[in-house]
């Protein structure tokens, strides 16, 4: 873990985070649109594949071969880039990576680089680090360049710039681009767009040195993998002297068969495409004949943390393809957007990612925003247990003692009765009872002694009756005897009728 | 120690292995070298008329055109009729694929066609894909003199020819023709799979065409399947 990554965290403050951004209004506004436009293009996309289901399953096989053959993966890998006259860079660190990366642009004199949209380079601060050491970073997704101008973080893996309105982009377009006419019409996306294309296409052109990120690398033919919809990341490593793959060691895939099979789960999970527009295989520098592209290539393999968290609980997160569906179906996600998380990776796939890379006690808050409803997992194309592995998490952090004293000693009182099972029934049968007597009058509170943090938002309901506990018993009880009775119509109908009558649990 | 051996050993450590096991050594050679299949869907596996049919109703899907002729002696013309019917220059460039080169482009009028790679202010390219993928619609084109990739991505409109028969069912079949055109771990430079024209939906998901390349991408399938 990176001190240069974690500085920039505000995860460890993720309570007051989601706070403000419940009652950030343009927030709000911008974050209706990820409900209601990614679940239903996925879910569309992914009903007209009807082997949608089993490339899931391959999907997460071949992530699972790869990681468990890595080491040599890598090696046939890095065997095939040089085979092709690129250069393979190992990093331990993410400090490692930008002075690698700084290295490159020196020797080649470069003064603006263009960048494909690459979450490892947000990881590690890369723009920071170029900007501070006289080499000028221009990100050229059209999402990523608007974050760029507003020095924000991406707040969604693929959709960087989800949090904004097209009114907020607007002023920012007019506060940056002052060599353009004051009076332009910049009201409709549209114009926007043309606005951005016709900025960055004299920086495309003029850039020195391109860096992208890298979806896939494999090992086959030693390609690096851009998946991209606007052609920019094509632009930003085919034009420039160099072309500079910023890629984590986990990236690997064996063959261009397992290739095809991850491409036919990622664009439908992450944008409800069949295909995203543009996939590019890049392997090596310009061959020879070749009139355009780049003169070098290079390949940096960033560690940071990923090969130790092959040991232990979290390897399965290295399945991850960054296709951002759990974050697209995370009620949490919905409701405060991707800043609040407090660092680059958002969502369920952040909650599980952040810790490994900075650390539980920075990023503890995370893996306890979870409703563990489980739409991540249902939905992750790599089958990624993310509740399991968030619930791995909170242990972590109970074990080291990191949780908050009101926690530990709410806990503690949960435990002591739950240690005891019969006290536990008497107790809960008692609070039951109690609560449903007070609340009968309006079936509800709007205050409760030691839950405020619940009725401060919400009524919390009266309790209908019994404990789950005592109606369970009595359940069971019925059941043993009917299923000991001879099976007769009539027991049977009895039986239903009564259910039918019985009030269901709250 | 280099950073090299460092991620490798502990990779290995966190794996439990030395690296020089034979079996996992045998278990990834035979990987690569065999390359197997996993799921295909059947989406493509159609006779080759119904194939195409499939193809050209993917490319239109994903908000591109596509034009079918069977004598490629009709392109040029159907190259400036596009170009007029969208009211652009009548100018093009291409490079040196042998497919274009054989051309009759004088039968398209007054059509100026530079050659080589993009330079920033071509306005429309024509291209000849090295194979397409009917499942997504999907063209597949290799970087080299004969197709530069600028052409794929600086020109407002591209205009792509597939041939018929290069029309593949899947990805699969793709994969495997390139095997067999570059060889066995080898590929040009660059494989641009192109699905529709460029596209942004970074403001407010609103889809919007043309985001850096094409705005246009139109698909000239020519011959029989």
């Amino acid at each position: 873990m990176t001190d240069v990554a974690a500085h920039a965290a505000t995860s460890p403050r993720f309570k007051d985070n989601a706070k403000a951004a419940l009652a950030d209004a343009d927030l709000q506004n911008a974050l209706k649109f990820v409900e209601v436009n990614f679940i239903a293009r996925r879910r569309e996309v992914a009903d007209k594949l009807p082997e949608f289901e089993a490339l899931r399953d391959s999907a997460r096989d071949i992530k699972d071969h790869t990681l468990a053959h890595l080491d040599l993966y890598l090696e046939a890998y890095e065997k095939r880039v040089v085979a092709h006259g690129g250069h393979v860079h190992y990093a331990v660190t993410g400090e490692d990576a930008q002075r690698i990366i700084l290295d490159i642009c020196r020797k080649l004199g470069a003064r603006t680089v263009t960048k494909g949209k690459s979450m490892v380079a947000e990881e590690i601060g890369l723009n920071d680090f170029l900007a501070a050491n006289g080499v000028t970073p221009i990100e050229t997704d059209l999402g990523e360049y608007i974050i760029q101008l507003r020095h924000e973080m991406p707040s969604h893996i693929i959709a960087p710039a989800v949090h904004l309105t097209k009114a907020q982009i607007e002023s920012d377009f007019r506060r940056v681009h002052t060599h353009l006419p004051a009076n332009r019409n910049l009201v409709e996306p549209v114009s926007l767009l043309a606005e951005a294309r016709g900025v960055l296409r004299e920086k495309f052109l003029a850039a020195d040195v391109g860096i992208t990120g890298a979806n896939f690398l494999v090992a086959e033919t030693g390609a690096s993998v851009i998946v991209t919809n606007e052609g920019n990341g094509d632009l930003t490593q085919t034009l420039p002297r160099a072309h500079v793959v910023l890629a984590s060691i986990e990236k690997l895939v064996p063959t261009l068969e397992d290739l095809s099979q991850l491409l036919r789960v990622l664009a439908r999970s992450a944008t409800g495409q069949e295909m995203s527009v543009y996939t590019t295989l890049s392997a090596g520098p310009r061959r020879p004949g070749d009139p355009d592209g780049p003169s070098e290539y290079h390949v940096v393999l960033l560690d940071n943390g990923r090969s130790s968290m092959l040991a232990g609980p979290f390897r399965d997160m290295l399945r991850c393809i960054r296709c951002g569906a759990c974050m697209n179906h995370c009620p949490i996600y919905h409701a405060v957007g991707g800043h609040a998380y407090g660092w680059v990776y958002p969502g369920p796939m952040g909650a599980v990612l952040t810790p490994s890379l900075i650390g539980i006690d920075k990023a503890g808050h995370l893996p306890n925003a979870s409703t563990f409803c489980g739409r991540c997992e249902e939905v992750c194309p790599v089958r990624i247990p993310l509740p399991r592995m968030m619930r791995t998490w909170r242990e972590r952090e109970f074990e080291q003692h990191l949780s908050p004293a009101t926690v530990r000693a709410g806990l503690a009182f949960w435990g002591f009765f739950a240690r005891r099972p019969r006290l536990y029934g008497i107790a809960t049968a008692m609070a039951a009872w109690l609560l449903a007597r007070a609340g009968r009058a309006r079936g509800r509170f709007s205050w409760l002694p030691f839950a405020s943090g619940w009725t401060r938002h919400r009524d919390f309901p009266a309790p209908q009756g019994g404990t789950f506990q005592a109606q369970w018993n009595r359940e069971r009880g019925r059941l043993a005897r009917t299923l000991s009775a001879p099976a007769s119509e009539a027991g049977l109908g009895r039986r239903t009728r009564r259910d039918a009558r019985a009030p269901g649990p709250p | 120690m280099t950073a090299r051996e460092l991620v490798l050993a502990t990779i290995r450590r966190s794996l439990g292995v030395t690296g020089a096991e034979a079996t996992r050594q045998l278990e990834v050679a035979t990987r690569l070298a065999g390359h197997p299949q996993g799921v295909v869907p059947q989406r493509g596996q159609l006779p080759p008329a119904a194939r195409l049919d499939l193809f050209a109703g993917m490319v239109k899907a994903a908000a591109g055109t596509v034009e079918r002729m069977a004598d490629p002696a009709d392109i040029p013309a159907a190259v400036a009729a596009f170009l007029r019917a969208h009211n652009l220059a009548p100018a093009i460039r291409h490079g040196a694929d042998p497919l274009l080169a054989s051309m009759p482009w004088e039968r398209a009028g007054t059509l100026e066609i530079r050659h080589g790679a993009a330079d920033g202010s071509d306005l429309a390219a024509v291209s000849h894909a090295f194979a397409a993928v009917a499942e997504t619609g999907t063209l597949v084109l290799t970087s080299g003199a004969d197709n530069p990739t600028t052409l794929n991505f600086l020109p407002d409109v591209h205009i792509v020819v597939v041939s018929a028969p290069d029309v593949a069912s899947d990805f699969e079949t793709v994969m495997a023709r390139l095997r067999s055109r570059f060889g066995a771990g080898a590929m040009p430079r660059t494989v641009n799979m192109i699905t529709g024209p460029s596209r942004s939906a970074d403001i407010e998901q609103t889809l919007i065409l043309g985001a850096h390349g094409p705005r246009k991408l139109h698909v000239i399938v020519v011959g029989e399947p």
